[in-house]
């Protein structure tokens, strides 16, 4: 239908002339910078002198790039099949916590508040919980209620274990109905910490349940299998990648945590609060499965140590498999703790990606590149550009402890395309602003809030990582394995070649590349 | 089903039996029908400003969300600080779209996330000291930066921090107001209370502070309009056009200037009224300005309202404000002659904030659009005093509702459309239901004045009228029903 009005939206409306005179006009009443001023300031913001400052800074904190733990909890609270998330606070985290992961999926994500207020800072949260594990179950009937906790209910320190066990004695729940919770304070840790301690304790406490005994390797209940963890996952994708990795490899296996069907659930013309999701009654039999696989490993420490610990089992864990030789490596772990061959359909794949990979290495090579996300996501980056030639450069990792900054480091060390590149814990998306500027890249790599420091510095952005509210689907497609790696490689050389077309003057603007 | 008071009244009835009982007799409290009487009866109004039940997926923010998230932050010469751990800071970074001219992090810090980001030994310690020096790192970063707010997250009230002193102390030695709010996320029962709380600190600090070099018989200010998608643009045109000058605008795309001149206006204009209603009547007690409530939903109410607005001025400006609306009439014939058609008789529920749900009406009655179903998230009494004479009998009216309620009578209403927010948005989705966010204008707008109008007539049309809601269900071995995908 051809749109006969002119109906002009705000990029195109607020550069008319009309509205360009408002704004001129409204400066007389702002007390603005004068032109120079802001120029020069500007000027200034972009100078090593500047970047300095920027990193002699001790408590400012400006534009981290990681979330609070309880968003975490609420993410591995939705891997589990029919649970509903209930976060134990004031009630705004939890409208923010929706808010959030539904901006980056596109997607409803169901979670209650227990709505504590002044009175609840000053006698405590049990009778919001009390009550609230009453409300939730009447009206959402889930099969497991996933507690995890605000600030506000860490720092007046409420008692979920006693509160818990007070709402089954008052018959507010059932003894049936597993509570799993987690202690889940947003003033340590990030996202990531979160998630692991949600995904710990459901686990145990399912376990625990069970009264089942953990004979690894015995597979009893569901034959051998194989556990598989992806983590603190924004990508739905990766979920179905792991999927249809397994699947060649014809083996069984238990996701320790998949909210896949939570986050990518089909229209239908109904709405169901619980999608998919790990079935509980696996998650004791787990215990006798042939070894874990996880495909994070700073996102899921205590978990794994729990697994180790408590089910005796083998454990391996890997960083995002991004890239070929990583992906090489997860194929080859599955294959290990199976004692499965690896499968020819595998094999034709990786083929056909270093097939891609050869085809467009000359675009890549010697790109120098940016990095901003998790902690796992960006060992899997590191190792896509090593192997592809791109040289990281910076790399910003808010949430990122020693132990990652030593094993990036390493990585690096071990490529000469790594010779240049810096890892910077604990620092944000300010102090990666100054590096662009002071030291240029090419392209850059991180979540949709990288865009302001990107475009400051005039460097084409590859949205990858969490949160991406500014594109959409990008969640729906892998980023791991060896489709993973070709779509990022699709994205990532096709950025280039528009680019190369934006800039070329004419007679550049060549038909084939 | 539609405007049928018995058979509405059963149907809330039926939905709230889900309930156990005493999270049942609390809600009941918070739906009304529209009826003669409460039309009439002028002071009714259903139970509002009360506690969120536990447990059950209220729509509601915090008194944070309220503070930062819409008075505040949108300040733009101002650095605001989410003082205390990363989240909310986080979270509240972008989301709302209130845009503002300016190079971001040099003169104009809207869309940033700046933060103490409390870590367990700050919550042990306290935060003052860390407070004292992220002011001064902010002054060495932001050199530009006209001044700081405070805005304090859970953990800071309770640990009880004196961010007063430490405000006082920094504002001295940095030479800039610094302003605490106590906008802690636990305080009153939704965002309310934060806006509250953020007005009197702008009352305490910043208003009448300051003086206007030339002030006219027509200096007027636009307060509560929030510049979402450029809103508070698209209705200072409008104003200015007639001849009216508008010295500050609260708060989107505003400065601290703004707010500390504003006193020397002759009138105040508040389009958000539950956001900022405490200023326009402290002003009026300090100050003697008069206030008039606008409304630029729609080419109806903005007629109405620029009439209104012109009322009391002179007859040169009553002669601009006919000349504006004779000007914008043919547009907007145009736009609704165009797009009524395709909207007219379109059935709707609302769920939007403390007030656009009654502002928005006039719109969409424009467009022939009938509102069945509306509320708030955390109006007051007043809010619904105003909302039921805009309704016809039989309308459901309901405060607070929970994410069961609405999605219940969203299908047993068969609504032709939802408008709410982003964590309603993909559920109405997957219900094959037409939604439309109506807190950011879906990432579009600006839907005030005439100019937005023509927008909001657009993106209607396109919500409710898009073939995807007819490939919902598969026919006939999972090809499309035709008749159903408006091919």
């Amino acid at each position: 239908m051809k749109d006969h009005l002119n109906i002009p939206d705000h990029n195109k409306l607020f550069q008319t002339e009309p509205y360009v005179k408002q704004r001129e006009g409204k400066k007389a009443f702002e007390a603005p910078c004068s032109e120079q001023e802001t120029a020069e300031a500007l000027a200034y913001s972009k100078t090593s002198e500047y970047k300095d400052k920027n990193f002699a800074r001790k408590s400012l904190v400006v534009n981290p790039h990681k979330a609070c733990q309880p968003l975490g909890a609420l993410m591995a609270s939705l891997g589990f099949e029919k649970t509903l998330p209930f976060i134990h606070g004031s009630q705004g985290c939890t409208a923010y916590f929706r808010s959030h992961l539904s901006r980056h999926f596109k997607e409803p994500a169901p979670a209650v508040s227990s709505s504590m207020t002044e009175d609840g800072a000053v006698f405590g949260g049990m009778s919001n919980l009390i009550d609230g594990l009453e409300n939730s179950v009447a009206l959402y009937k889930p099969e497991m209620v996933a507690v995890s906790t605000t600030c506000m209910a860490e720092v007046i320190g409420d008692d979920l274990q006693a509160f818990i066990s007070n709402a089954r004695q008052k018959g507010a729940i059932t003894e049936e109905l597993p509570v799993p919770y987690a202690n889940t304070p947003s003033f340590a840790g990030s996202h990531i910490t979160g998630y692991d301690s949600m995904l710990k304790s459901i686990i145990s406490t399912l376990y625990k349940r069970s009264g089942i005994e953990a004979t690894p390797g015995s597979g009893e209940g569901t034959g051998e299998k194989l556990n598989v963890i992806l983590g603190f996952e924004p990508y739905t994708g990766n979920f179905a990648e792991m999927r249809k990795i397994l699947a060649a490899f014809d083996t069984k296996y238990t996701f320790l945590g998949d909210h896949s069907g939570n986050f990518d659930s089909p229209a239908t013309g109904e709405y169901s609060y619980y999608y998919g999701g790990t079935k509980l009654e696996d998650v004791p039999k787990a215990a006798n499965a042939l070894g874990t696989l996880s495909l994070q490993k700073y996102s899921v420490k205590k978990t794994l140590e729990y697994i180790e610990g408590t089910w005796k089992q083998q454990t391996v864990s890997m960083s995002a498999p991004i890239g070929i030789t990583a992906t090489d490596r997860l194929v080859d772990a599955i294959s290990e703790l199976t004692g499965l061959p690896i499968p020819a359909e595998l094999i034709d794949e990786r083929g056909r990606v270093v097939d891609a990979l050869t085809d467009s290495h000359p675009y890549l090579h010697g790109k120098r590149t940016a990095l901003v996300g998790d902690p796992d996501l960006l060992i899997g980056l590191i190792q896509f550009c090593l192997e592809t030639g791109m040289e990281p450069v910076h790399i910003v990792c808010s949430n990122g402890d020693n132990g990652f900054k030593g094993e990036a480091e390493a990585l690096l060390a071990a490529s000469p395309y790594g010779a240049e590149a810096t890892v910077h814990i604990g620092n944000d998306l300010w102090h990666m602003r100054s590096l662009l500027i002071d030291n240029p890249v090419d392209l850059s790599f991180g979540s949709s809030h990288l865009k302001y420091a990107a475009k400051d510095a005039g460097v084409p952005l590859i949205r990858v990582g969490f949160p991406v509210f500014d594109r959409h689907h990008l969640h729906r497609y892998p980023v791991i394995g060896y489709q993973g790696t070709l779509n990022l490689l699709t994205t990532v050389v096709n950025t280039i070649l528009q680019n190369l077309d934006d800039d070329s003057s004419g007679f550049n603007h060549d038909l084939v590349r | 089903m539609g405007l049928d008071i018995e058979a509405n009244k059963k149907m809330i009835e039926e939905i709230l039996e889900a309930y156990p009982e005493k999270a049942r007799k609390d809600r009941q409290k918070h739906f009304e029908i529209n009826n003669e009487e409460l039309i009439n009866c002028g002071k009714c109004a259903i139970k509002s400003n009360m506690k969120s039940r536990p447990g059950v997926m209220t729509q509601r923010g915090c008194a944070y969300a309220g503070s930062k998230g819409v008075v505040w932050g949108p300040i733009k010469d101002m650095v605001h600080i989410s003082h205390g751990p990363v989240g909310c800071g986080q979270y509240s970074w972008g989301t709302r779209r209130n845009y503002a001219n300016g190079q971001l992090g040099i003169d104009n810090f809207t869309a940033m996330q700046v933060t103490s980001d409390f870590q367990e030994t700050d919550i042990v310690f306290g935060g003052d000291k860390k407070l004292e020096v992220i002011c001064r790192e902010i002054k060495e970063m932001f050199p530009l930066a006209k001044g700081i707010s405070i805005q304090s997250e859970c953990p800071v009230g309770l640990i009880g921090d004196d961010i007063e002193a430490v405000s006082k102390k920094m504002a001295i030695e940095l030479g800039i107001p610094i302003i605490p709010v106590r906008c802690e996320g636990f305080r009153g029962v939704s965002q309310s209370l934060g806006h509250h709380i953020a007005n009197d600190a702008i009352r305490d600090f910043l208003m009448g502070k300051r003086e206007l070099a030339e002030t006219g018989p027509y200096d007027i200010n636009i307060i509560g309009d929030y510049n979402i998608g450029g809103d508070a643009w698209a209705s200072r045109i409008l104003l200015e056009e007639m001849g009216l000058r508008v010295i500050a605008q609260w708060s989107g795309d505003g400065s601290i200037n703004e707010l500390a001149i504003a006193h020397k206006a002759k009138l105040n204009l508040i389009h958000c009224h539950r956001s900022m209603n405490y200023m326009v009547t402290t002003m009026e007690k300090e100050y003697g300005i008069p206030w008039l409530e606008y409304n630029f939903f729609g080419p109806t109410k903005t007629a109405e309202s620029l009439r209104a607005i012109a009322a009391l001025f002179d007859d040169h400006i009553k002669q601009k404000c006919e000349e504006v609306i004779t000007k914008y009439t043919p547009q907007m014939d145009a736009i609704i002659a165009k797009f009524k058609p395709r909207l007219e008789g379109k059935k709707v529920m609302l769920l939007i904030g403390g007030l656009r749900a009654r502002h928005t009406l006039g719109a969409y009655e424009d467009l022939g659009m009938e509102v069945v179903a509306t509320g708030y998230e955390f109006a007051h009494k007043d809010d619904y005093e105003k909302t039921y004479p805009e309704l016809p009998e039989g309308t459901i009216i309901y405060d607070d509702p929970t994410a069961y309620e609405l999605e219940e009578l969203a299908q047993r209403l068969d609504v032709d459309m939802m408008g709410s927010g982003v964590k309603e948005k993909y559920v109405y989705h997957k219900m094959g239901i037409p939604f439309r966010q109506m807190h950011s204008w879906d990432y579009s707008g600006p839907y005030h004045g005439y100019d937005g109008f023509k927008i909001f007539a657009r993106d209607m049309d396109m919500t409710i009228n898009s073939p995807v809601w007819g490939l919902l269900k598969p026919g006939k071995a999972g090809t499309v029903r035709k008749e159903e995908a408006g091919v």
